[in-house]
C-alpha cells in the first residue's frame, strides 16, 4: 500500500498585484485502494491543488509538504513526480502540435517504465483501451489534443491513466463537459484501472453526477482554499440537495 | 477554373506583431467578389499596397526587379532596399562591397556516402566563357551580381537524356577559408531525365553563389542544397531553376549552421504543364541569421507550385526571415499555386519574419493561396508531456522533431534524412547547454 500524504499546505501565485494565496492549509491523506472526492464551488483552489501536487510551475509553496510514502513530493521535478507514480487528468488537457498520439504514448510510457514497451503487446493495449473508451482509431495519428472535442480531450486522458497506471490518479473535473453517454464510458475506465486494486484516486468534481459511477470513500468540501467539511459518500448526497451555500455564507463574528 | 476577380498584392506590411517580439506581414487571401476591380493588376493603384520599390528597383512588382549580369547595374546597398531590409549588412563580410578574389570552396562530386558517382552522369570544370553558363539564371541582386563578375571557374554537372540515376549526386562544397568568395555551378538535367541532387555546405566560408539549374522537358529534379556551414560561415546563394514542359523540379533548403545564410531559390516556369515543390527547413540558434526568399515566376499556363517552409528559432538573437514571392502573370491560366511557411520560437529573444507575397494577374487560374503562422514553444505544451514522465529535453525534441520532420521526409534521400534528423537533434541538444 502506498500513501499520498499532504500537509497544511499553503499555496500562492504571482499576479499583478503581488502575491496570492489561493491554498490556505490544506491536509488531505490518501491510500491506494480510497476514492477521495474533493468538491467545491468555482474558485475554491481545487485545480491549485491538483496542479501543485502535480508540480505545476506556475503555483509557489509557501509552507507545508507533500510526501509520496515518505518522500518529498515538492523536491521533486515535474516528470519525476509522474515517474514516482502521481498521474494529473488535466482539467484542461493541452493540444501539442507536431507530436502523434501513438509517438506521445509510446514516449511517457518508456519514459514511466525506464524502458521501452514490447512493442507487439504495447500496440495491442492501447488499441484494446482505445477501443473500451470508444475513442477512434484514427486518433493514434493525430496530434496530442490537438483539434480534439472536449469531451475526446478527457477520454483520451483516462486514456492515458489506463496505459500509465499510476499509483494516484487525480482527475481534475474530468466529468465537465461530458454527456451521460460518456460520462459513464470514462467512469467505467477508471473503475477498470482502480479495481486492480493498485491506485488510489483523488477526484475533483463540482457536481455529484460522476460520484453516481465512482463511489467516493471519503468527500471533503473544499471551500475558499481550505477544506471546510469532510466525511463519507452521505456529505455528497448533502451536497447534491443543498448545495454549496451555506458554506458561502461565513457567520461575521 | 475558378474565376477570380482582381487581387493585385498581397503582403502590405501590417501593423501590429502577432506575438511580442515578432513580426507577421501578409495577410490571407480572401475570395474577392468586387467585380468592379476586374482586370490587370500590376496597375498603379496596386502598387500603392506593395512594400515600396527601393534603390535599383524600377518596379515594386516582383516582376519588374532588375536583373542584370553586370554589377555596375546594381547600386551600393544601403540596406533599405525591400529584398535586402532584413539582412544585417554588417555582417556580410564585404560579399556586397569588395572583390570576391578569395579562393573558392573545393568542390567534389560523388554518390552517397563517397560511393562512386551514379553511371553517365557527367561532372565538368569549365571556364567563363562555356555556353552553359547564363543558361537558367541572371542575378537579381548585387551580390549575386558581384558573385556572376568574380567566379572564374564553373563545375557543370550534367544528367543526360533519359538517365535515371541510381542514386543521389553529392556536391560537397567546402569552404576555402574566410576571404570573401565567388562560385559558380550549373546543373543540366536532360530531357525525361531523373535524379536527387545535393549541394552540401560545409566548413568556413564568406561566400556568393550562383547556381543555375536547367530542367528540361519531361525531367524530373530534386535538388537538395544543404547548409552545414561552421558557425561564422558568411553564405549568400541565389539558385535559379528554369523549368521545362512537364519537368518537375524539387528543391528542398536546408539552413543549419553559418553566421548568416541568405538563400534565394527561384523556380520559373517556361513551358506548361511544369510542377514545383518547394521545401526548406532551418533552425536558428542564437545570433544566427538564416534568411530564405524565394521566388516562384508562374509565367506560362497550367503549372502548378507548392511551397512549404517551416522553421525553429531557440536562443537570443537568433532571426530567422522567410520572404514567399509568387507571381502569376497574365499568360499564367491554370495555375496552382500555394505557400505556406511555419515558425516554432522555442525560446524568448528569438525573432521570426515571415512574409508570403502573392501577386496575381489573371483571374482564370485554378487556385492560388498562402498561409504564415509563428508559434512559441509554450510552457504548458511542456508541463502537459512532463507530467506524463517525459523528461524536459525528450519533450523539447519532441516537438521541434514533430514539427520539423515534415520537411525532412520530403528529401528522399535515406542516408540524408538520417544525417537531418541527427542535425536537428543536435541543434536542440546544443541550446540546453
Ligand atoms: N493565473 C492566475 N491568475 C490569477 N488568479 C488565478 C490564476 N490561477 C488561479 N487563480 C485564482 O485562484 C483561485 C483558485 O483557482 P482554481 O482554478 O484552483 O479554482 P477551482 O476550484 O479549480 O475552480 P473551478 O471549479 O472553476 O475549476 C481562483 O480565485 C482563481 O481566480
Ligand atoms: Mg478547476
Amino acid at each position: 500500500m502506498s500513501t499520498l500524504e499532504i500537509k497544511d499546505l499553503h499555496v500562492s501565485i504571482e499576479t499583478e498585484q503581488g502575491a496570492k494565496e489561493i491554498l490556505k492549509g490544506v491536509s488531505l491523506t490518501i491510500n491506494t485502494g480510497q476514492i477521495h472526492a474533493i468538491m467545491g464551488p468555482n474558485g475554491s483552489g481545487k485545480s491549485t491543488l491538483a496542479s501543485t501536487i502535480a508540480g505545476h510551475p506556475r503555483y509557489i509553496v509557501d509552507s507545508g509538504s507533500i510526501t509520496l510514502d515518505g518522500e518529498d513530493v515538492l523536491a521533486m521535478s515535474v516528470d519525476e513526480r509522474a515517474r514516482a507514480g502521481l498521474f494529473l487528468a488535466m482539467q484542461y488537457p493541452v493540444e501539442v502540435p507536431g507530436v502523434t498520439m501513438t509517438n506521445f504514448l509510446r514516449t511517457a510510457k518508456t519514459a514511466l517504465d525506464g524502458e521501452a514497451p514490447s512493442l507487439r503487446t504495447w500496440t495491442k493495449s492501447v488499441k484494446e483501451a482505445m477501443a473500451e473508451l470508444r475513442i477512434d482509431a484514427d486518433f493514434a495519428q493525430r496530434n496530442v489534443n490537438e483539434g480534439f472535442s472536449g469531451g475526446e480531450k478527457k477520454r483520451v486522458e483516462i486514456l492515458q491513466l489506463e496505459l500509465f497506471k499510476p499509483r494516484f490518479a487525480i482527475m481534475d473535473e474530468t466529468d465537465s463537459g461530458l454527456d451521460v453517454d460518456a460520462l459513464k464510458v470514462v467512469s467505467e475506465g477508471h473503475n477498470r484501472e482502480f479495481s486492480r486494486g493498485a491506485m488510489g484516486t483523488l477526484l475533483i468534481t463540482h457536481y455529484t453526477r460522476i460520484l453516481r459511477y465512482i463511489k467516493p470513500d471519503f468527500v471533503h468540501v473544499f471551500v475558499d482554499g481550505k477544506i471546510a467539511e469532510e466525511g463519507g459518500p452521505e456529505l455528497a448526497d448533502r451536497l447534491e440537495e443543498e448545495g454549496y451555500d451555506r458554506y458561502l455564507t461565513p457567520a461575521k463574528a | 477554373m475558378t474565376e477570380m476577380t482582381e487581387k493585385a498584392r498581397i503582403g502590405a506590411p501590417s501593423a501590429a506583431p502577432v506575438i511580442d517580439g515578432f513580426t507577421e506581414e501578409g495577410e490571407n487571401l480572401s475570395p474577392l467578389t468586387d467585380n468592379s476591380h476586374r482586370g490587370p493588376l500590376a496597375g498603379d493603384s496596386a502598387k500603392g499596397h506593395s512594400h515600396g520599390g527601393g534603390v535599383g528597383v524600377p518596379d515594386s512588382s516582383r516582376a519588374g526587379r532588375l536583373t542584370s549580369y553586370r554589377l555596375a547595374d546594381f547600386a551600393p546597398l544601403t540596406g533599405r532596399e525591400e529584398d535586402w531590409r532584413f539582412t544585417p549588412l554588417k555582417r556580410l563580410r564585404g560579399l556586397h562591397t569588395d572583390a570576391l578574389t578569395g579562393a573558392a570552396p573545393t568542390v567534389a562530386v560523388a554518390g552517397p556516402e563517397g560511393t562512386a558517382l551514379p553511371a553517365g552522369v557527367r561532372v565538368e570544370t569549365v571556364g567563363r566563357e562555356d555556353g552553359r553558363i547564363g543558361v537558367a539564371g541572371i542575378p537579381e541582386d548585387r551580390v549575386a551580381a558581384a558573385a556572376w563578375e568574380a567566379f572564374t571557374e564553373a563545375t557543370v554537372i550534367t544528367i543526360p537524356a533519359e538517365l535515371q540515376a541510381a542514386s543521389g549526386i553529392i556536391v560537397s562544397i567546402t569552404g576555402a577559408g574566410r576571404e570573401a568568395a565567388a562560385q559558380h555551378t550549373v546543373i543540366v538535367a536532360e530531357k525525361f531525365s531523373k535524379a536527387v541532387v545535393v549541394l552540401d555546405h560545409r566548413g568556413s566560408a564568406t561566400l556568393a553563389q550562383n547556381v543555375e539549374v536547367d530542367i528540361q522537358d519531361g525531367a524530373e529534379l530534386t535538388l537538395v542544397t544543404v547548409q552545414e556551414w561552421d558557425d561564422d560561415a558568411v553564405h549568400a546563394s541565389a539558385q535559379a531553376a528554369k523549368i521545362g514542359r512537364d519537368a518537375k523540379f524539387k528543391h528542398v533548403a536546408v539552413n543549419l549552421g553559418g553566421d548568416l545564410v541568405r538563400i534565394t531559390p527561384t523556380s520559373r516556369f517556361t513551358q506548361p504543364g511544369g510542377d514545383v515543390e518547394m521545401y526548406g527547413l532551418y533552425f536558428a540558434d542564437a545570433g544566427q541569421h538564416l534568411e530564405q526568399r524565394l521566388f516562384v515566376d508562374h509565367a506560362v499556363p497550367n503549372c502548378k507550385s507548392r511551397v512549404l517552409y517551416k522553421g525553429a528559432l531557440q536562443g537570443k538573437d537568433a532571426h530567422t526571415v522567410w520572404v514567399g514571392d509568387v507571381l502569376i502573370r497574365k499568360e499564367a491560366e491554370g495555375t496552382d499555386t500555394y505557400e505556406v511557411n511555419r515558425n516554432l520560437v522555442l525560446t524568448d529573444g528569438a525573432r521570426a519574419d515571415s512574409v508570403p507575397n502573392l501577386e496575381i494577374e489573371t483571374g482564370l487560374i485554378e487556385g492560388a493561396g498562402h498561409a504564415s503562422a509563428t508559434g512559441r514553444f509554450d510552457d504548458e505544451q511542456l508541463f502537459y508531456l512532463m507530467a506524463r514522465g517525459i523528461p524536459e529535453e525528450t519533450a523539447r525534441r519532441l516537438v521541434v522533431r514533430g514539427f520539423l520532420h515534415e520537411i525532412i521526409q520530403h528529401v528522399k534521400v535515406p542516408e540524408l534524412e538520417a544525417r537531418l534528423t541527427d542535425a536537428v537533434e543536435r541543434e536542440l541538444a546544443a541550446g540546453n547547454n
